[in-house]
């Protein structure tokens, strides 16, 4: 990590998130590649681009839950671990086991933790929270349910009501809109323009082209690399979807691939460029 | 005082024999079942047939009242340790069962033993604390192996598993027999390891599982909410900012000391089935987590009781096995008589949906009856009946019958009179006039729904609305009714019944 001779940002109040250089990789695949991303308050910010582009991994990188090559994310102008109370996740629907035994409730419940810390159990006052957040997007009548006996939709909003739980600041979505229907998407969307008249801050996974441009203000286009990032009308142009979605990507990654295998046997530098 | 929990040597003698018996059944989990089923079956018969050839110098009852009583400082020890082991099992193993981990009970069981054997020849002897800081290092050291193997290479969890448990249990098994083969091991008992027996527990084994189970209620409390949200969403956890990887490893070990003080007791084989089976009935039986630590403990108490207890009638049956058949029969239990997704349960369910949808058919060809006089008529005899169903009188009856019995018509000519003929004039009552309506409109709006918003020909939905029509709540009904603007007529022509006419 080479972060001292990179610029600090230079603004009194920090940028609710802020990405410099981000480079992840797994073991043998390369992932992301130098990303960029300034997201200023008040803003949502879409995430889009091709399958494998990256978009779950950015924001699992960003939440420091999967490690980083080089770079630097700064939330709040501070390192994650310091903001974790100020950043609100809502992961893939699909990441966790549905029949787990909790119910609607106990879900929602959990983005308190966050804020208690260790050593304390939910209080009347954080029941009260969760329960306004489950009526916030209408669950409050399945709050006893066993979230198996939900609908994809409805699990999609008992994840989205954790998140406003967690009363943060800046949050992170990954793909909320997967597998949810006409209205609850409507719903979700709703809740969304709530936060950010709030002055919240939201970065969020998505994958459907044809409602990126009304859903948000920016939009971050990733392959692999930043292709394009800015307003919403200035970033969404066919050359720059072109670019996302285009062949010329396939060469990168292809270069991409093998320098991280020679990296792997030993004989390239220590950090990927390109 | 019968001859309880004494050293039993033939035992000693079939130990090599039993160490093959070991290996099969490490590459052949299942077969742990089949042979608890066949000793269920043989327990009966082995615990009579000691009863006979000790000329019933106790009755069964008095043997229960003898152990229940505590009176023998032996049977309070192997009491007091089963309890203990129950209870830690049942309420750690619930994490590895949520958390899909139950090969890691399994692995971290077998991965013990060397561990047991090295305690052993610390000091040669049976010395509770050097086996427990052996057994330990050997368990943590094979569950890190498999998180080792897991990282570095493209290897998958169960595979990692798999081959720590087999490696680390035969290395267990060579060393045990070598112990075995030496002098001193003639009385090592050390084969106890192996099947467990609640006698041998001695008042070290005991103190440690105070210890152990102790210190596992306490961080459980503390940390419930962290393991609570680890479990569930480890990704959330982390992003919430929880040291879940020390979290992770603090379960570890906890699992790990509850599988080495359980070994004297259930034995290397079975405990993992002490891990997973409590937890696994009450999984069945509850939708909450902490109800869930509740039951499981209760349940490997209750396991570990019934097998102490059996093995004592039993004499010369090792408590392992008798524990694990206890959990087993209480998940046979939960899975057959469990009130939410037991089996028994889904049966009556199903049976209870056959009726009402019988009924609620009857209902609706009464409407048409009905419905076909333009709607003049009220009363309707049973031939009238069994024409419009296509059926014969006899079943015809049976469903009328059934009506008046679930109080949705009554029988005109006669009130509660049990002489029926073809004849027989019946009339439904307000409530089965209300619910034939609303079957009606369910069905008929729902084949609107399937040609108008559904794109479905008209011919097509008649068959689907006939199952539809008893499974769609009013909130859906009234939903379609709003989506197609409050229809009048179904695709055939026919009127919709309204709401505010049903009800009327």
């Amino acid at each position: 990590m080479s972060t001292h001779s990179n610029p600090e940002p230079s603004s009194k109040t920090p940028a609710p998130l802020e990405v410099h250089d981000l480079t992840v990789a797994y073991t043998k695949r390369p992932v992301l590649y130098g990303i960029d991303l300034t997201a200023p308050a008040g803003s949502i910010v879409g995430v889009v681009g091709p399958n494998g582009a990256g978009k779950s991994t950015l924001i699992k990188a960003i939440m420091g839950l999967l490690p980083s090559a080089s770079g630097w994310i700064k939330v709040f102008g501070m390192p994650f671990q310091q903001a974790v109370t100020r950043v609100g996740y809502v992961p893939q629907r699909e990441s966790v086991d549905w029949d787990f035994p909790v119910n609607a409730m106990d879900v929602v419940l959990m983005g308190r933790y966050g804020r208690l810390g260790p050593f304390k159990h939910p209080t009347k006052a954080d029941k009260e929270i969760a329960m306004s957040c489950l009526d916030k997007v209408k669950m409050l009548p399945f709050a006893k349910r066993q979230i198996s006996n939900l609908s994809g939709g409805q699990q999609q909003r008992v994840f989205l009501a954790r998140a406003l739980a967690q009363e943060s600041d800046l949050y992170l979505m990954d793909e909320p809109f997967v597998g949810v229907d006409a209205a609850t998407e409507a719903a979700i969307i709703e809740i969304l323009r709530e936060l950010q008249q709030q002055g919240k801050t939201l970065i969020v996974v998505h994958h459907d082209l044809t409602t990126a441009p009304d859903y948000f203000d920016r939009i971050l286009l990733l392959n692999m690399r930043v292709v394009a990032y800015g307003k919403t009308q200035e970033v969404f142009t066919f050359e720059n979807l072109q670019n996302a979605y285009g062949g010329r990507l396939s060469i990168l990654s292809e270069v991409a691939l093998s320098r991280a295998q020679k990296k792997a046997e030993g004989d390239a530098p220590d950090n990927i460029r390109l | 005082m019968r001859a309880f929990w004494k050293q039993d040597f033939q035992a000693e003698a079939n130990f090599s024999r039993m160490n093959r018996q070991e290996r099969t059944s490490v590459l052949v989990p299942h077969l742990r079942l089949l042979a608890s089923l066949f000793l269920l079956l043989m327990i009966s018969s082995v615990a009579h047939a000691a009863k006979i050839g000790e000329i019933a110098e106790t009755s069964w009852a008095e043997q229960a009242l003898d152990f229940f009583a505590l009176k023998h400082p032996a049977i309070r020890a192997a009491a007091l340790g089963t309890l203990l082991i129950g209870f830690c099992c049942g309420t750690l193993g619930s994490f590895l069962v949520v958390r899909k981990l139950a090969l890691l009970g399994d692995t971290l069981s077998h991965a013990v033993l060397p561990g047991v054997a090295l305690g052993f020849l610390w000091n040669a002897s049976k010395d509770p604390w050097a086996i427990f800081i052996g057994a330990t290092g050997a368990g943590i050291m094979g569950v890190a192996l498999v998180g080792w193997i897991k990282q570095t290479t493209r290897l998958k969890e169960d595979s990692a598993m798999g081959m720590v448990l087999a490696g680390f249990y035969g290395l267990g098994v060579c060393l045990t027999s070598m112990i075995q083969n030496m002098v001193m091991g003639n009385k090592s008992g050390l084969d106890k390891f192996f099947f467990g027996q609640a006698a041998a527990l001695s008042s070290g084994d005991l103190w440690l599982l105070g210890i152990t189970s102790s210190i596992s209620i306490v961080l459980i409390l503390i940390f419930y909410k962290e393991f609570l949200a680890m479990s569930f969403d480890i990704g959330f956890a982390k992003a919430v900012g929880m040291p879940v990887r020390a979290l992770h490893y603090l379960l570890m070990a906890l699992l790990t000391f509850a599988v080495v003080v359980s070994l004297q007791a259930v034995g290397v084989v079975l405990v993992s089935a002490l891990l997973i089976t409590p937890a696994a009935a009450a999984y069945l039986l509850t939708d909450r987590m902490h109800w869930m630590l509740v039951l499981a403990a209760v349940f490997g108490m209750a396991s570990g009781i019934l097998g102490a207890f059996t093995s004592y009638l039993s004499n010369n049956l090792p408590t392992g096995p008798l524990i694990v058949l206890g959990s087993t029969s209480i998940f046979a239990l939960a899975l057959v008589f469990g009130p939410r997704y037991g089996l028994l349960t889904k049966i009556l369910r199903r049976k209870r949906q056959r009726k009402r949808i019988a009924l609620e058919n009857t209902l609706k060809s009464v409407f048409h009856l009905s419905e076909n006089s333009g709607f003049t008529r009220k009363e309707f005899d049973i031939s009238e009946l069994a024409k419009e169903r296509n059926q014969d009188l006899a079943s015809t009856e049976k469903e009328i019958r059934a009506l008046v019995a679930a109080r949705l018509a009554r029988n005109v000519d006669s009130e509660g009179d049990t002489e029926w003929s073809g004849k027989a004039r019946f009339q439904l009552k307000k409530s089965g006039w209300h619910r034939a309506c609303e079957i009606v409109r369910n069905h008929r709006l729902w084949e609107l729904y399937l040609t108008n918003a559904a794109q479905y020909q008209s011919d097509h939905v008649h068959d689907d609305a006939e199952e539809i029509e008893h499974l769609i709540g009013e909130d859906i009904v009234q939903r379609i009714e709003e989506r197609l603007r409050n229809p009048i007529q179904d695709p055939h022509g026919k009127l919709i019944p309204r709401r505010d006419q049903i009800t009327a």
